[in-house]
């Protein structure tokens, strides 16, 4: 089966439709599946539901998708460097479901792993908690937590080959593994495809099982904080 | 005189032993790394990575390379790079012996608020619900009061919890304090502060 598609547009063709739920990689603006997002933006699907750990900024991300109001609910962990989301937020237009970061990926890798619910000491006692089942296992109380199915899950990956295996980069691998494996289908882009054989099978990150669709492209790949330290004098 | 921000971070550093895998959140935590001297201590940073080093040198700034602050950093020999779902597993596993994070609040209980203030400021939980949940020890380092003078050290928290009763010992401006059964225990002052000014200063129950 043909893996590889041309660009983002035609990687999602047939797949997107209103009101879908989707898997989104990227922990802050890094990893973040930049092509795949804004190709959604232009095929003007809306009343989006998103898992992503934070939504971008005003400009770039998950952002570009606030600005066109195609998003109706995100499920994320920190959304605090976006002012657009926040104002749709505190104006009601938009939902969120605030998730604990560690909770959020266990939630997509239980539902690639086929695993319904958990249960996790996170949250315990505090908003989290209310009107999730609670239960005691050896004397600690821990709270039910649902896997995430995802319609679509859309990671960045920095190569793949032309059967899906993927390999991240750094600290840019972060959710793009469980949000890939949490949706019924996934599209991943790579900044370059390599030939069949030309990957390590010992160093593969994402096996091509999970994978469903892989374009290369050119990505920006913004720097959120700049920080820099000066080279001491010799 | 209390302590100002960087003697906080030392003090807080004294906390960390030989061997140990620590998670430092955002502000003065991230100071500690600054302050471990000769012991052997390997940074995590939940969002994927283990053996966290210094920021790097202008002009070598990595976009696939950044803290969980967003920041720049920059790698070690030792570092070893995973995907958030293996990260919060060993957070939520017990591998991380400790966390040192900052707080709005903090109460006698060992309860914790530090994610939001509502209709003001909501930006999210991020890691640290899970983190307070799930590593071996706890350690606040923050303000004894706020820009008002009110204490931030209360009886109980008003604002939204990050966890509960998940605190082992918090360091302030003012000096060290443990969460002890019945309220907080004094554990060292800060040079200059006496036991009068902390217990002015701390609205929770302080123990002997």
């Amino acid at each position: 089966m043909k893996k590889v598609y041309a660009n983002a547009t035609e990687a999602l063709d047939g797949i997107l439709r209103d009101g879908m739920l989707i898997a989104a990689g990227g922990f802050g603006l890094c990893g973040i599946p930049e092509l795949l997002l804004q190709a959604i933006k232009e095929s003007g699907v809306k009343d989006l539901t998103f898992a992503s750990n934070n939504a971008g900024v005003d400009d770039f991300g998950i952002g570009i998708l606030l600005q066109t109001r195609q998003v109706k609910k995100m499920i994320s962990s920190y959304v605090g460097e976006n002012a657009e989301f926040m104002r749709q937020y505190l104006s009601g237009e938009l939902e969120l479901e605030f998730t604990p970061q560690g909770t959020l990926a266990e939630r997509m890798r239980a539902g690639g792993a086929g695993i319904p619910g958990f249960y996790t000491k996170t949250g315990v006692g505090t908003v989290i908690a209310e009107g999730k089942e609670h239960k005691e296992f050896n004397g600690e109380t821990y709270i039910l937590e649902e896997g995430i199915f995802a319609d679509l899950a859309i990671v960045k990956a920095w190569k793949a080959d032309d059967t899906g295996n993927l390999v991240f980069r750094k600290t840019a691998r972060n959710f793009n593994v469980p949000a890939a494996t949490c949706g019924k289908i996934c599209v991943a882009e790579v900044e370059e495809i390599v030939p069949r054989g030309s990957l390590d099978p010992d160093c593969i990150h994402l096996p091509g099982i999970y994978v469903h669709r892989v374009i290369q492209g050119q990505h920006e790949k913004r720097i959120e904080q700049r920080t820099t330290r000066k080279k001491e004098e010799a | 005189m209390p302590w100002d921000r960087n003697q906080m971070a030392a003090r807080a550093a004294e906390e960390l032993e030989d061997g140990m895998y620590v998670n430092l959140g955002i502000g003065i935590p991230t100071l500690v790394a600054n302050y471990v001297g000769d012991k052997d201590i390997t940074l995590q940073s939940e969002n994927g990575m283990l053996g966290m080093g210094p920021f790097p040198y202008e002009g070598e700034e990595d976009p696939d390379l950044i803290n969980a602050g967003k920041q720049t950093i920059t790698e070690l020999p030792r570092t070893a790079y995973f995907d958030s779902a293996t990260s919060f597993a060993m957070i939520r596993g017990g591998k991380i012996a400790a966390a040192i994070l900052g707080a709005m609040e903090v109460d006698e209980k060992g309860d914790l608020a530090n994610w939001m203030i509502p209709g003001k400021l909501v930006k999210g939980m991020g890691g640290a619900m899970d983190l307070v949940a799930g590593v071996g020890r706890v350690i606040v380092v923050m303000d004894h009061t706020n820009k008002h003078g009110q204490s931030k050290v209360l009886k109980e928290c008003t604002l939204p919890l990050t966890g509960k009763g998940v605190v082992d010992r918090i360091i302030t401006n003012l000096g060290v304090l443990d969460v002890v059964e019945g309220g907080l225990k004094i554990v060292e002052l800060a040079d200059g502060v006496t036991e009068e000014d902390l217990r002015a200063a701390t609205e929770a129950t302080i123990v002997d």
